[in-house]
């Protein structure tokens, strides 16, 4: 524990690339499973596909996709974008399952209400159903975030994993104050980044608060 | 894709097969790591996930140690587990069970506590006592949603124990590490290609399990009902918001055409 509190300075750098390694995927995965997710989730042969090849993607290690991703495509080998797309992959494999799941919790009558007051299908996804997934989303969102974070660390084998770094410098050096350092930094961020999402999702999702309120003053 | 020529055929030949580093071997070591971690995390991930479930009681045990658990990084656990503990089978056990642990705990917890009550209620007024009511009837009907998080756990195990490697162990992760080291990526590729059909088939063998599972006639009724939500449902339930799935889970199935 020591060495955290007296290499702050490499603790902050190293966080910062951190978040960028896991953040950025999560983002970029974001904005390619929402549309996706909501597009095949009518359609059950779509559907199928993605949920089958989404599983095969995530059964490939980590590890194995950094090294063999530069061969696919034109990265260099120990390139930071390696683990970007990575991890993107994975955020988007998971999310791609998630996406439809979500949209499937919001009741038809919503649905009808919305197509009666005059909302044209895809505005209907925008403005309705998608806000309305909030909260799935929210839940699958954070695991993804805090996977993620833990995966960064995988990295540091092929030299890119932010304070995944104190693992393996640790782990050569001998040290196992500095490894101690690096699990308490990451499990740290991990947490902090959940609660953070947590949190903006209740943000996000005002009605739910009051929607609970009402039912425990109803009872 | 000269690499992916290079690898399959690195795989397709016998030799690499036999032989005491060859494929075989490998694969057997894998094999290995995984089932001792599968088989620590379901003891300790079961049991707890079973009392929670039936008392109703510690369930923020079960959300946050679940949370707690998928923040810690395997790679650094392994390490540290290696300086403190020596090389051997321990060091990757324990940092591969602390992704075993989470799903498990997740789903048989999920599975438990979404027993039909009047179906618990019935087993407890026939005096049926506490663990038999656990035993005998809570646990059949949640087998589905058990063996789904074993499923899953197996699946993140089986996936990240190359890791092992990196701490001079064997298993599919030593062509990973060895490859990047001597800069033979299409080494690294055979690793990768080999654990992605392990994972698939072990994947495929626990799906098959879940179907099985199923408690009383339910999945030979399934198969013909195209259901649309029922097979998310399933798969739905075990994150947590399965209250609301589940009641329209029973009562889509309530009035269903074999009665």
């Amino acid at each position: 524990m020591r060495y955290l509190f007296t290499h702050l300075d490499d603790a902050w750098d190293l966080t910062l690339i951190h978040l960028w390694l896991s953040l950025l995927p999560l983002v970029l995965g974001l904005v390619i499973a929402v549309p996706l997710g909501a597009l095949v989730q009518r359609t059950t042969v779509l559907r199928r596909f993605t949920t089958v090849i989404a599983s095969i993607v995530f059964t490939i290690p980590s590890l194995a996709l950094f090294v063999v991703l530069p061969l696919i495509i034109p990265t260099r080998i120990l390139d930071q974008a390696n683990v970007i797309v990575a991890l993107t992959l994975y955020t988007v494999a998971l999310l791609v399952r998630a996406v439809p799941e979500a949209l499937d919790a919001v009741p038809p009558a919503v649905l009808d209400a919305a197509t009666a007051v005059g909302y044209k299908p895809l505005t209907r996804i925008v403005k309705v159903e998608l806000p309305l997934a909030i909260p799935v989303l929210v839940a699958s969102l954070r695991v993804v975030a805090v996977t993620n974070i833990s995966m960064v660390s995988v990295g540091s084998v092929i030299g890119i994993g932010g304070l995944g770094t104190w693992f393996t410098e640790g782990y050569q050096a001998d040290k196992s104050d500095q490894i101690i350092a690096g699990i308490v930094a990451i499990f740290v961020l991990a947490i902090v980044v959940d609660t953070l999402i947590m949190v903006g999702g209740k943000f996000a999702t005002p009605w739910v608060r009051s929607a609970k309120k009402t039912k425990a003053g109803a009872r | 894709m000269n690499f992916l020529q290079q690898a399959l055929s690195y795989i397709f030949t016998a030799a690499n097969w036999g032989g005491p580093a060859g494929l075989t071997v490998r694969i057997l070591e894998h094999l290995q790591y995984t089932a001792v971690a599968l088989f620590f995390s379901a003891l300790i991930a079961i049991p707890i996930g079973m009392i929670i479930g039936h008392t109703g009681r510690g369930t923020f045990l079960v959300v946050g140690g679940v949370n707690a658990l998928r923040a810690l990084p395997t790679l650094g656990v392994l390490l540290l587990g290696v300086l403190l503990w020596g090389l051997g089978l321990v060091p990757p056990t324990v940092a591969l069970m602390l992704l075993g642990i989470p799903p498990m705990l997740a789903g048989t917890y999920s599975g438990i506590a979404n027993v039909d009550r009047a179906v618990v209620d019935a087993a407890r007024s026939m005096g049926m006592t506490e663990s038999r009511v656990l035993l005998r009837v809570e646990v059949p009907n949640a087998l589905p949603l058990i063996l789904g998080g074993v499923r899953t756990a197996a699946l993140q195990i089986v996936a990240t124990a190359t890791v092992a490697a990196y701490a001079s162990l064997g298993g599919l992760g030593r062509y990973l590490i060895d490859g990047i080291k001597v800069r033979q990526f299409y080494l690294a590729l055979v690793g990768a290609l080999v654990v992605t059909v392990l994972a698939l088939i072990l994947d495929a063998a626990l799906a098959f399990a879940v179907w099985l599972s199923e408690p009383g006639t339910d999945r030979f009724r399934k198969m013909p009902q195209p259901f649309l939500g029922d097979e998310v449902a399933l798969e739905g339930a075990s994150t947590s918001r399965s209250d609301g799935l589940s009641r329209g889970d029973h009562e889509a199935r309530g009035p269903s055409p074999t009665v």
